[in-house]
């Protein structure tokens, strides 16, 4: 019997406790709306924040311009396209050397996460690469390759082939061994077992790993660009801080942020057509 | 008449030097022909190793494995694996994943569709060709997974524990679901499992054994007529014979927990 219950078998229900924490419990659900809605107040108040501490004279425009001079920069630098053209060549960069550095990665990545031999080959070398900085072979790259695209491919391919190597590595040792078991008892070869089984087994992780290391790129080709270019964001940036327009630097380092966040979710887009098999409920 | 199976001497050992440990100890075992055969013991007695060296999926050290007289050298298309993990593969339809077994086996295109939809048709899943494995209950991935072993006609099937991370309801379905398959159609099949009273449902003979190393401690024949029904459950037969089995299998935990 429910305590304090006296047994009238009146219609008054006991009420369930009220549940408090309904944002703020562990896994709590928000909707949608109210993600979004938390998401974008976030970057309005810092936002508003930086307008309130310019505004105030807090900081001088030479070190923190106002939102709005940011802004109106960034306006006139789009309207006579200087940005799109900074933009384009950064992109080309990365497209190219980001391809090159996946389409080598991919197949060497399944080798080394199939075969004992080759991981014993690869693996230990690519971990003792990886730790190296990329910043490092900057000086080097330009006097292999000098200041041109080649050089921005290098640097883009040394940040996150090695990387890509190892995570891929690991995403097709997650592919379960029974897979492989399976493969082996309807009597495919080694070769169709990789490609049949393994690779499409383990692209889905594959596909998240080209993801994130595509973020990487985005830093590498800016670095690269920074130290020696004649075109492309890195190099506006450098050119702006020598004129001390902090506005054009705030600007394209906000832009560079916008272009990741875009890139990014290309990416999740195609992840949700490319592996709608994996939704429970989507056909 | 040439056994369909025959284990001869067969042992196995993992690790080396000082580390070594004996997995498998003299395995003489033979299945004939359309006979099902259910290998149960404690766990770690190595049943699950022997099923996967049948498979060929494992070698062995010493002794002879042979089907139908043959000398097994590696996995192949004649002997039928259903693992007890899922092993749908995802990116396929329930049909597609027959179909990709159907095609390893040669089979041609054109024909596969059929075969596969009638093999789906026997595990009662013929509506659920085009769903996805992550759709399926894991009932209903296992009952595929069984429709895909079946369907390039392996001499016999071997199961590793195939219901063991079903609920006991969707359990009990698929034990009776195979046993109907398996009267009408008839197979080898090589059953493991832990669960004593699936084991006297399913078999024609069940097979103990002995922990460190494994062996075969003794066998059982089951007398239940067929066709069997799970209300056999409760007759006397059935539940000495279970008690029998488990006597056994507990002696021999009590001695590994000895030793």
């Amino acid at each position: 019997m429910n305590q304090g219950s006296t047994g009238s078998g009146s219609t008054a229900r006991p009420t369930p406790p009220r549940r408090r924490r309904r944002f703020f419990g562990i896994g709590a659900r928000i909707s949608r709306a109210g993600f979004i809605a938390i998401a974008a107040a976030v970057f309005l108040l810092l936002v508003a924040a930086w307008a309130a501490a310019t505004g105030a004279g807090i900081v001088g425009p030479l070190f923190l311009p106002s939102p709005g001079s940011v802004w109106l920069r960034m306006v006139s630098l789009a309207a006579n396209g200087t940005l799109w053209q900074d933009a384009g060549v950064s992109l080309y960069r990365i497209i190219v050397g980001f391809l090159i550095a996946s389409v080598m990665a991919i197949p060497i990545g399944v080798v080394i996460g199939s075969y004992r031999f080759w991981e014993a080959a690869i693996e230990p070398l690519t971990d003792f690469i990886r730790y190296m900085p990329v910043v490092a072979f900057v000086p080097l790259t330009i006097l292999w390759s000098g200041t041109g695209d080649g050089q921005k491919f290098l640097i883009i391919w040394i940040g996150t082939f090695f990387q890509q190597v190892l995570l891929i590595q690991d995403n097709v040792k997650r592919v379960p061994g029974d897979f492989i078991g399976l493969g082996r008892t309807l009597g495919l070869s080694d070769l169709k077992i990789l490609m049949k089984i393994v690779v499409p087994s383990a692209f889905p992780g594959i596909w998240d790993t080209l993801r994130i290391s595509l973020g990487w790129a985005w830093t590498w080709v800016v670095v690269a660009e920074l130290v020696a270019a004649t075109s492309g964001l890195g190099y506006r940036i450098t050119v702006s801080q020598r004129y001390f327009q902090t506005d054009t630097i705030i600007g394209y380092i906000l832009f560079l942020g916008v272009l990741g966040l875009i890139t990014d979710q290309l990416m999740k887009a195609g992840e949700r057509l490319l592996f709608r098999y994996n939704l429970r409920h989507g056909t | 008449m040439t056994p369909k199976l025959e284990l001869r001497g067969l042992g196995k050992t993992f690790g080396e030097g000082a580390r070594q440990v004996e997995a498998l100890h003299d395995i003489d075992l033979t299945l004939a022909e359309n006979e099902f055969v259910s290998l149960v013991g404690t766990s770690g007695c190595g049943k699950s190793t022997l099923l996967s060296i049948v498979a060929g999926l494992q070698d062995f050290d010493h002794g002879e494995l042979l089907v139908d007289g043959a000398p097994v050298t590696g996995p192949g298309l004649d002997r039928g694996v259903v693992f007890q993990s899922y092993t749908l593969l995802p990116w396929l339809t329930a049909r597609q994943n027959v179909e990709f077994a159907l095609k390893a086996a040669g089979m041609k295109r054109a024909q596969c569709r059929e075969v596969a939809a009638e093999h789906l048709e026997l595990v009662k899943l013929g509506k659920f060709g085009d769903a996805y494995p992550s759709q399926l209950s894991g009932g209903m991935q296992q009952r595929v997974a069984i429709a895909r072993a079946l369907s390039y006609r392996p001499k016999m099937l071997l199961m590793d524990e195939p219901f063991g991370a079903l609920d006991a309801l969707t359990r009990h379905q698929m034990q009776e679901l195979l046993t109907r398959i398996w009267e009408e159609h008839r197979l080898t099949v090589l059953f493991v499992t832990h669960d004593v009273e699936e084991a006297v449902y399913m078999s024609d003979r069940i097979v103990v054994m002995s922990i460190a190393p494994g062996r075969i401690k003794t066998a059982y024949h089951v007398g239940l007529a067929r066709p069997r029904h799970q209300d056999m459950f409760s007759t006397r037969e059935f539940i000495d014979l279970q008690r029998e089995v488990i006597r056994t299998i507990r002696e021999e935990t009590m001695k590994a927990q000895a030793a």
